[in-house]
């Protein structure tokens, strides 16, 4: 019997595809982009922003149990080592966000390798993940939060805040990191780091939560305001250009001595030495 | 212009320049006696050697120091009386300040070339005080403090204690948190003196501390007191110089009867001249380029405040060096309480250097006896102990300068300040000991190296093979000159007990200074390594292979020896 | 002091144990003085022409600078920079301390290529005076000495020497205002008195027990030393301003420090000190006085950063390392009505650097 719904020149032509040796690769795809395509249509909008809380929190925890778990314990709870139970590493319950993003924002941790203090390097983490991380760690406990923009953004800061700034800067922080900053040593091969080029941010941060050895400023006794103008005053100190010539470090007398003999004195004894020579002289012999 | 000898030259009085001068010239010699002045010291002579030139350094930079110090004195306000800031400079605007330190904001942001002036007035007191250093290790170590010049050291070391206290004043004035914990600790140091500590204290600061009254008498004493008795003390010093002229180091045609040199005009004039504008330039040079007391960095003084990294200037180095490593130690005798923790180091440290240098000459004099006049220097090497105490000294000094730097030292090598200041307790005093060791063994042996070259010469590198198989190396001899160089300097001995009774049996009444001194003669010059005599010279000449027979008959000729590489010298 | 006025040449004689060694003993005889062969430019008039130029452009060029100076000093705005330094500084800097030193340099190239550098030799004259001016000087003093009759006059010499000797009095008596006497009121004690709150440096503002966390520091000062800005206020409160503040100050300066109970051991007697683990100690050091601050709050150690005098703080202050003497004096701590932190009553120990009657 003639049927008449294919014409016979199609069922020839899909044969003969069906015999293509790529006719299984294309069936596969279709049928994958059938299927994946029908998911997407049927399936739950969850995968749309990480944005919610919880998901950061989540993200920070699977970000926290590979990179900072084997010191800082599963929970944050801090791993005691055995002798005289030093910390391997700290517990960070109650630390806070601010904390976290000092932490890891400035490269001091992940810890590369044990030594009197953390040293700062190279930050590891994207911003994103710094985030995650910071938000998981509050979520331990309460603890100092990440400061608003308004006390971090030093433009526009008043004349007498700067100022003020400069008188807390000087009472408070300089007997550790020098005048302008340039750090200074502690006991046992620790030291107060240079403050060149740190961002306001985790200025801030480390006056808040103290990290390892620096002694914690709240903000209930040098207050928000107050921390923004020491900001204020360290980013002015750090940034004026060098009116007198190179600071030789900034450290003061100490590269002022070595520059009067390295420079002054070798110059004048050099020019003495070229006062006194005798020059070329025509045939003789030198004494 | 051509080079004429000078007799061809037109007499000055026939110049156009000279007659034109003739009338004032006669003016002023008719009142002061123009022409005799003019007679003794213009051709006056002046040796030529760099390290003669170390004094004028230290000379030139007062000079500079007074120029500059005049200058600031126009707008410092030396006083501790409140006043707001209200100058250019931000970060301390609205801040209540003395008017000693706001004054030095308004010197270095508003009064044009005021930084400079400020700058220059501190690298050229730094520069002042190590050209005096240096100078004064020269003279050390050249033995220019002997017989007649010890006044003049003493005279220098008057100097030296006074610029260290006048740099320490000067940085002290403007009131910044850097030099008012200085002050702070000069009080400290001040209180630590046994019995009359507090006493002391309460006058120099008018009171408590910080009070209000020590600008003003700092002020006084850096402009007035002390710069007065050193313009005395340097007039004194360089009457001396010209009154026993200077030294000069020994070579041919130099006795100790005579000086070589240029004269004083023009050759001297010039130079010296023209080294004063060097170092007038290089002062001036360093404070366009290098910063110095950057006081706006510092901030006024707040006894609450500090900075790390605290140091004084560089020639206190050596007294904080001391005081960090000095141990803690304090003891209380019959109620009263001595601070040897803060005594020792700073107070009495000071004292004690000075003390040994200014007995040095003398306690050298007592050693070796020897009473003569002395216008030939020292090469260091011909003076083992003497140079060896020396480098000791600078030992001793550098390694407390070091200490007194070890948190910086901290900071940049990355280690425990404490293992620094442990290190230096001992090494302060081990130190010294081995580079005295050191530099004694190195100077005798250079001693015995310059013997062996004016007793065989040169080693040339040809080996010659005798016929019996011998191998020797040829040497050429050293010029007359170079050898005469080395062998100007005099023989040395340990000096004798004198005999223990004299001719008629009667016992010497006091032996113990003598025998003390036989000692030290014996330390000084124990191991001493004697120039050779003639004996030992010709018979060096004679003895070997023979090459050295030529030297006697090469000498009429003229041969003045050969160069390292064998190349006979010549001269026309 | 001209030449003349010496007789002759000779040196005086020596000691005799420092007779002048024999021709014989000296090795090698003096060759003599040789003079300085001539310069390039002594026999090329080419290089002498080229080294008189290389003078005057020498003078020639720090006159240019000189000038340049005064341009600069009016020219250049003070607040521009260069190279990162300030500009005019620099510039002025630069241009005179370049004319200073080309001009140097000029005439020290001048002495050296180009004037007539003949040594010459001088005699040395003894520096002792002459026998003759020994004698006559001998001679005038006894004559002077005789003349005034002081050796004969016993009683005007002694006299003399009393009047002058006694005038060392009163150079020293006169300094007697230089300042007032050492009392113990001023040595020993400061102005804490009981119930004086504990404010922070600066800021001025009171402090509550919680304010403080563990681990923080906190620079304080008395209150009686801070301004509220109300004249009338201040007044009854007794503030101290002026010099006297500061003077205050330098002893009465304190650090807040906040550990955890169970890691501090007091001295005896000390034990309720503190406030619920916050210690109060004195900021000044007890080596030479300065301010302690650098704080290191897991070792509860503090460090004076001026000479590394080391205390612990959870040990009553006891010094660890350093040439301090003494512990750090602690400042009893309590709470009033209103729960800020208040002193409990003035230092037992001695605040700032020892003294000689500290017994």
């Amino acid at each position: 019997m003639h049927i008449p719904l294919i014409r016979r020149g199609t069922l020839r032509r899909v044969s003969a595809w069906r015999r293509h040796r790529l006719a299984g690769a294309a069936v596969v795809l279709v049928a994958l982009t059938a299927v994946g395509g029908a998911y997407a249509m049927v399936a739950p909008n969850s995968a749309e922003a990480d944005n919610s809380q919880s998901d950061l929190v989540d993200k920070g925890h699977k970000l926290f149990l590979v990179g900072c778990s084997s010191c800082h314990g599963l929970n944050g709870e801090g791993v005691l080592a055995g002798n005289d139970e030093q910390n391997y590493g700290p517990s960070l319950i109650g630390v806070g966000a601010a904390a976290v993003d000092f932490q890891v924002g400035t490269g001091r941790m992940p810890l590369a390798q044990p030594g009197p203090q953390a040293a700062q390097k190279k930050v590891v983490y994207t911003d994103e993940e710094i985030e995650a991380l910071a938000a998981y760690v509050a979520s331990l406990a309460p603890g100092p939060a990440i400061p608003a923009e308004q006390y971090t953004d030093i433009s526009g800061i008043s004349q007498e805040d700067l100022t003020r700034g400069g008188e807390f800067f000087r009472t408070n922080c300089t007997a550790c990191h020098n005048s302008v900053g340039a750090g200074g040593a502690l006991p046992s091969g620790r030291f107060a780091p240079s403050l060149d080029g740190v961002e306001a941010k985790h200025i801030y941060e480390a006056m808040l939560t103290g990290p390892q050895q620096m002694p914690v400023f709240s903000d209930a006794v040098i207050t928000p305001e107050d921390k923004r103008s020491i900001i204020a005053y360290i980013k002015s100190v750090q940034e004026q250009p060098d009116h007198g010539g190179f600071s030789l470090g900034g450290f003061g007398p100490v590269g002022e001595g070595v520059v009067v003999f390295v420079v002054g004195m070798a110059a004048l004894i050099g020019a003495a030495i070229w006062i006194t020579s005798s020059g070329v002289r025509v045939g003789s012999k030198r004494e | 212009m051509s080079n004429d000898s000078t007799t061809d030259a037109k007499p000055i009085q026939d110049t156009k320049t000279g007659k034109a001068a003739a009338g004032p010239v006669k003016w002023l010699d008719e009142r002061v006696g123009l022409a005799t002045l003019v007679k003794t010291f213009g051709r006056k002579v002046f040796p030529d050697h760099w390290s003669f030139l170390l004094g004028e350094i230290a000379l030139f930079s007062f000079i500079v120091l007074l120029l500059s110090g005049t200058f600031l004195t126009f707008w410092f306000i030396p006083s501790q009386g409140e006043v707001v800031y209200d100058g250019s400079y931000a970060p301390l605007r609205g801040l209540e300040m003395s008017e000693a330190f706001a004054s030095t904001m308004d010197l270095s942001f508003e009064v044009r070339g005021g930084l400079l002036m400020r700058q220059m007035h501190h690298w050229s007191a730094m520069l002042f005080i190590a050209a005096i250093t240096i100078h004064m290790l020269r003279m050390f170590f050249t033995g220019a403090y002997r017989k007649p010049r010890e006044i003049n050291w003493l005279i220098g070391l008057g100097i030296f204690m006074l610029a260290i206290v006048e740099g320490f004043a000067g940085y002290s004035l403007p009131d910044d948190l850097l030099s008012g914990t200085g002050l702070r600790i000069a009080e400290g140091l001040m209180r630590s003196i046994p019995i009359v500590g507090t006493y002391v204290s309460y006058f120099v600061f008018g009171g408590e501390f910080p009070g209000d009254a020590l600008i003003a008498r700092l002020f006084i004493v850096h402009v007035l007191l002390i710069p007065g008795i050193l313009l005395g003390l340097i007039t004194v010093h360089l009457i001396l110089v010209v009154y026993h002229k200077h030294t000069q180091f020994p070579g041919p045609g130099k006795t100790e009867k005579n000086v070589i040199g240029p004269p004083a005009l023009p050759i001297y004039a010039a130079k010296a001249g023209g080294f004063f504008f060097i170092v007038f330039g290089v002062s001036t040079l360093m404070s366009a380029i290098f910063q110095i007391n950057a006081i706006w960095n510092y901030g006024p003084y707040n006894p609450s405040e500090v900075t790390a990294g605290s140091q004084p200037d560089w020639y206190m180095g050596w007294l904080e060096g001391g005081l960090r490593i000095m141990p803690n130690w304090e003891s209380t005798i019959f109620g009263w309480t001595f601070s040897w923790n803060v005594f020792v180091p700073g107070v009495l440290l000071l004292g004690i250097l000075f003390t040994l240098l200014g007995l040095y000459p003398f306690v050298e004099r007592w050693v070796n006896g020897d009473d003569r006049e002395h216008h030939l220097l020292d090469r260091p090497r011909n003076a083992p102990i003497r140079t060896a105490f020396g480098v000791a000294g600078i030992a001793f000094y550098g390694l407390l300068w070091a200490a007194g730097g070890n948190d910086i030292l901290a900071v940049w090598f990355h280690t425990s300040i404490y293992h620094i200041t442990w290190f230096m307790r001992f090494a302060v005093f081990i130190g010294p000991v081995i580079a005295f060791i050191v530099t004694k063994r190195i100077c005798l042996a250079l001693q015995r190296k310059d013997r062996e070259l004016v007793l065989h010469g040169y080693e040339t590198g040809i080996i010659v093979r005798s016929p019996d198989g011998q191998y020797t190396e040829r040497h050429t001899p050293i010029g007359q000159a170079e050898a005469y160089r080395l062998t100007e300097h005099s023989r040395v001995a340990p000096a004798e007990l004198p005999p223990e009774t004299d001719d008629n049996g009667v016992r010497a009444p006091t032996r113990i200074p003598a025998k003390l001194r036989a000692k030290a003669s014996a330390f000084y010059f124990g191991d001493a390594v004697n120039k050779p005599t003639s004996e030992e010279l010709a018979e060096a000449r004679h003895h070997g292979d023979g090459e050295h027979a030529e030297l006697e008959a090469a000498e009429e000729d003229g041969f003045l020896g050969a160069t390292e590489t064998g190349v006979p010298k010549r001269h026309d | 002091m001209s030449d003349e006025d010496r007789p002759g040449d000779e040196l005086e004689p020596r000691d005799e144990h420092e007779a002048e060694p024999e021709p014989e003993q000296e090795p090698v005889p003096d060759p003599g003085f040789h003079e300085h062969g001539p310069r390039p430019t002594d026999l090329d008039p080419a290089l002498e022409l080229r080294a008189e130029r290389q003078v005057s452009g020498m003078f020639g060029l720090a006159t240019l600078l000189g000038l340049g100076f005064c341009v600069a000093y009016f020219a250049v705005p003070e607040d521009k920079t260069i190279l990162g330094f300030n500009a005019l500084n620099f510039t002025l800097g630069m241009t005179l301390g370049g004319s200073l030193l080309l001009i140097g340099m000029g005439a020290v190239q001048w002495a050296k290529r180009l004037m007539i550098d003949d040594d010459i030799i001088e005699a040395r004259h003894a520096v002792a005076s002459s026998e003759e001016n020994r004698a006559e000087a001998l001679e005038i003093v006894t004559a002077g000495a005789a003349e005034s009759g002081l050796g004969r006059r016993t009683m005007i010499r002694n006299s003399m020497l009393g009047a002058l000797g006694v005038l060392g009095l009163p150079a020293i008596v006169v300094l007697r205002d230089l300042g007032p006497l050492p009392t113990d009121e001023s040595l020993r004690t400061t102005v804490w008195t009981k119930g004086m709150r504990v404010v922070n440096d600066v800021a001025g503002t009171p402090i509550r027990p919680e304010d403080i966390e563990l681990g923080q520091l906190v620079n304080g000062e008395p209150s009686v030393l801070v301004s509220t800005g109300d004249e009338a206020v201040d007044e009854e409160n007794h503030v101290i301003e002026g010099i006297e503040q500061l003077n205050a100050k330098a002893k009465a300066a304190v650090i807040l420090v906040r550990m955890r109970p169970d890691e501090v051991t007091p001295p005896k007697g000390r034990e309720d000190w503190g406030v619920d683990g916050i210690l109060c100690f004195s900021k000044i050091c007890t080596h030479v006085g300065c301010p302690i601050s650098l704080w290191e709050q897991q070792t509860h150690n503090v460090l004076c950063p001026c000479h590394q005098s080391t205390f612990d703080l959870a040990d009553g202050g006891k010094v660890t390392f350093g040439p301090a003497h003494r512990p750090l004096p602690q400042l009893q701590l309590g709470v009033d009505d209103e729960g800020y932190l208040i002193a409990m009553g003035d230092f037992e120990d001695q605040v700032g650097p020892s003294f000689p009657e500290l017994g």
